[in-house]
């Protein structure tokens, strides 16, 4: 199933949820589901990036196939949501990494590789492979505007391609009512964003892996969301420390840019490993074709990074510093080129929608009811 | 040698499995024989959404106290008295217990549905619907040492001398027996077996739409029955809402039915009305629908609503005919345009002049000189488009069960209990449920006579 398709099915589905509404108490998706009586591509894009996967409503429905409605709502929405991601994207011709996986890899890789062979042939190899020790070191590796120039470039390129994509988000999923929000709506919204609070499965956890409802997936989450947050503030504070108070890395290990630096790392690879770790024993009933390619690609070059940052912080003093320096970098970039082509758009989306979805619940409107 | 348990539950659903935790919790071994598939377990649970249950006081799911009088007077109100008030005095004392005992048993909770606040006082929405409870239920008993088989058909059982001795299975075609000390019945009505309804209600039958599982099809209530149990209720007695014509012969649940009534008129095959569509509120208004339209010609009717009102009920499943005009729309449902339009025209015009609508109230918006009238938010229908919804009977559940004493056990014709049977659910709520219903108390039914039959047979030494 694909593009048209995939819309007119969700939109069958959905039909369906509204004329039941045992869900209601699992996640806004189903609140939003009433107030609307039928669903067209907007609706359609708008609760599939709404939706978190928790899976709660998959194994709560009584008319999963084999039943002839045939509704399984986390498949049909990961394949809208995929196919949103796809439309969204920019250029087109990069976009197709929604659709084959082997795009990401090969992009990722490909640059991956480029910024590594790129660095290694312009390192006289006694540098490379000598221990540098002392304010500056890492810079003997990799000259300093060579890496700030670099990581400024692919970061406001991807933070461009997804500022484009949220617009279209914004746009095409704008809904019939009063769309002005107000700060009250916006809180709600971050709280929801910075707290993962809907998956929670309504409650007791996402059924994920399997039926059996559990809270680690929302650690593992966790992990990773405030991982990342962590080794962002760490790279900021690192900054801040070199440019304007003067200070060149390496710094100390009791230094904040360190601090922060350590706890993001393991925790993005303890939550990155254990994401991993669910999905491949995740139950695939619920999943959609071809969505966890995506998936594992970002959760793999996101533990990668992590785990290469710790390397090059426990292997600094030594002669190995060089190589997992120019990895790690190369990590880095990475990530950074196949933000906007994987699974990294989702913190757009779904933030994007849950801001939607708490203007309209400031707004409410029952459609249909008495 | 047959296999043996200490206690055997037949069925799968609410009933069952609270009779399973509770036999188990007292340390007797315990196999439950679901005849479904592992995927529609459950039966008629899997369609469920609430509990009702007597309270004192409000809580943070109940809206306020529900005591057990008002709730015995609920059920007299809808039963016109319950056939052993003993029972159901049972009923209401221990639905008391039921929150907490569900939450022990990992039940997670709700607030009220959208668009069912006035059921928010009395009943308690568990998280996700009857399926999600059934989840709950089946991990626990995994957990708890429970043996549960699924596809266990269960053709018969094996009395002598008012004693249970054994269940006969039949499995790949081959039939075995399995011993235990005691047996609860937990197997549900009958309401799925057409043969059955057939008998009352002739080729009627044919025509009817069976809500819940396909499973429910009385084996375990006939043979209780040749076994010399005593029956009760009435046999032809169903509980049936106006469905979709459109829904599926079984199991489509709560999505098929048409809750649009209200809002327009209804008329037969014949293209004539045949009752007062403003006669009550919900959800009585809702329930009498099914039997009303088993008693029209072909068993179908078709609810009419304009453009004014579409909006105004639950969006349905099923997209509902629509024209420009009533002359056109009168062939899309296979009715006679003359008379489809005289009957509206008549409507109309007694009518007229009503604008308002008052969904919350009976707002006495009536007609004036029809037959049969419309006594209550009876707006013209005269704004295009205009829309037709196909309505069959939608049947939920049969009252004719098996007479139970106040331990749960089966009763026989002369009026004693047989020795170590037990019922409990939908195969014994004829007891308390004669007609009507109360919403959320089949599963009241389920959870305190199952937990009651299960404890009872625990206890049961077989002797």
């Amino acid at each position: 199933m694909a593009g048209l398709d995939v819309i007119q099915e969700a939109g069958r589905q959905l039909v369906i949820c509204n004329a039941c509404r045992y869900c209601e108490g699992y996640c806004p998706v189903f609140r939003a589901i009433e107030t609307r009586r039928d669903f067209k591509q907007g609706d359609v894009f708008y609760l599939a990036n709404l939706c978190h996967d928790c899976r709660a409503c998959y194994y709560a429905c009584m008319y999963t196939p084999p039943h002839e409605f045939a509704i399984n709502i986390p498949q049909i929405l990961a394949a809208s949501r995929m196919e949103t991601y796809r439309r969204w994207s920019w250029p087109a011709f990069l976009g197709r990494a929604f659709k084959n996986r082997g795009v990401t890899v090969f992009l990722g890789l490909g640059l991956a590789a480029l910024v590594a062979v790129f660095a290694l042939l312009s390192i006289p190899s006694e540098k490379l492979f000598a221990a540098h020790i002392g304010p500056g070191a890492f810079y003997e590796i990799v000259p300093y505007a060579a890496m700030v120039a670099g990581a400024l470039i692919l970061f406001f390129y991807g933070i461009a391609v997804w500022l484009r994509g949220g617009a279209r988000f914004w746009s095409e999923t704008r809904s019939v009512w009063n769309e002005r929000g107000d700060g009250k709506a916006l809180a709600a919204a971050a709280g929801a964003v910075l707290g993962l609070r809907y998956l929670k499965g309504g409650g007791p956890g996402c059924l994920y892996p399997d039926e059996r409802p559990s809270q680690v997936r929302r650690l593992y989450h966790t992990l990773t969301f405030w991982g990342l947050a962590s080794d962002f503030i760490s790279t900021s504070l690192a900054f801040v420390y070199q440019d304007f108070l003067h200070e060149l890395p390496p710094y100390s290990v009791m230094s904040a840019p360190v601090i922060f630096g350590t706890l993001g790392g393991v925790a993005l690879i303890i939550g990155t490993g254990g994401l991993i770790y669910f999905k491949l024993k995740s139950d695939r009933d619920p999943a959609a074709e071809g969505a966890s390619g995506m998936d594992y690609v970002f959760l793999v070059t996101l533990g990668l990074t992590a785990l290469t940052g710790l390397l090059t912080l426990i292997l600094r003093t030594t002669s190995a510093m060089g190589s997992i320096l120019v990895l790690h970098l190369a990590c880095i970039a990475a990530l950074f080129v196949t933000a906007p082509y994987g699974k990294f758009v989702h913190a757009v989306y779904r933030t994007l929608a849950l801001v939607r979805y708490e203007i309209e619940a400031g707004h409410p409107r029952q459609p249909g009811l008495h | 040698m047959a296999e043996s348990y200490d206690v055997i539950i037949v069925g799968g659903g609410n009933a069952a499995l609270c009779a399973a935790l509770a036999a188990r919790e007292v340390g007797r071994s315990v196999l439950v024989l679901e005849r479904s598939p592992q995927h529609v377990r459950g039966g008629n649970t899997r369609h469920t959404r609430n509990i009702r249950c007597s309270h004192a006081a409000a809580d943070q799911f109940f809206s306020g106290p529900y005591s057990e009088e008002e709730h015995l007077q609920d059920l007299i109100g809808v039963t016109g008295g319950p056939e052993n008030l003993e029972l159901a005095g049972v009923g209401m004392r221990e639905s008391v217990t039921l929150p907490g005992w569900m939450s022990a048993h990992g039940v997670n909770w709700q607030q009220p549905l959208a668009g069912t606040l006035h059921l928010g006082r009395t009943n308690r929405w568990f998280l996700g619907g009857g399926k999600a409870l059934l989840n709950t239920y089946y991990l626990k008993a995994a957990r708890m040492g429970i043996e549960i088989r699924y596809n266990a058909m269960v053709e018969d059982l094996v009395i002598e001398d008012g004693r249970f001795e054994a269940v006969r299975l039949k499995n790949d075609n081959r039939e075995h027996l399995i011993r235990a000390r005691a047996v609860v019945i937990a197997a549900g009505g009958y309401e799925a077996n057409i043969e059955w309804l057939k008998r009352h209600w002739g080729d009627a039958a044919d025509n009817f739409i069976i809500r819940g599982s396909p499973y429910n099809d009385g084996t375990l209530l006939a043979a209780l029955l040749i076994h010399g149990a005593k029956a009760i209720g009435d046999p032809k007695g169903f509980h049936a809402i106006g469905v979709d014509a459109r829904a599926p012969k079984f199991d489509g649940g709560i999505v098929t039915r048409l809750d649009a009534t209200p809002f327009g008129v209804v008329v037969n095959r014949d293209a004539r009305r045949f009752y007062d569509e403003g006669e009550d509120i919900w959800p009585k208004r809702y329930a009498i629908w099914g039997t009303l339209i088993a008693g029209q010609p072909g068993q179908i009717a078709y609810c009419i609503v304009d453009s004014k009102t579409i909006d105004r009920f639950l969006p349905p499943m099923f997209k509902p005919y629509e024209a420009e005009t009533l002359e056109a729309l009168a062939p899309q449902l296979g009715l006679d345009p003359r008379t489809f339009v005289e009957t509206l025209t008549e409507y109309n015009s007694a009518a007229a002049g009503n604008t308002e609508l008052r969904m919350e109230i009976l707002d006495k918006n009536c007609t004036r000189g029809l037959t049969p009238p419309k006594s209550n938010w009876a707006l013209p229908i005269d704004r295009p488009p205009f829309y037709g919804l196909p309505l069959r009977p939608g049947i939920t559940f049969t009252y004719m069960g098996v007479t139970v004493d106040e331990r749960a056990r089966v009763v026989d014709q002369s009026g004693r209990p047989f020795k170590n049977v037990y019922a409990a659910g939908e195969i014994m709520s004829g007891n308390i449920l004669t007609k009507g219903y109360l919403g959320g108390f089949g599963l009241t039914i389920g959870s305190v006579f199952g937990r009651l039959a299960g404890r009872e047979a625990a206890a049961n030494g077989g002797a």
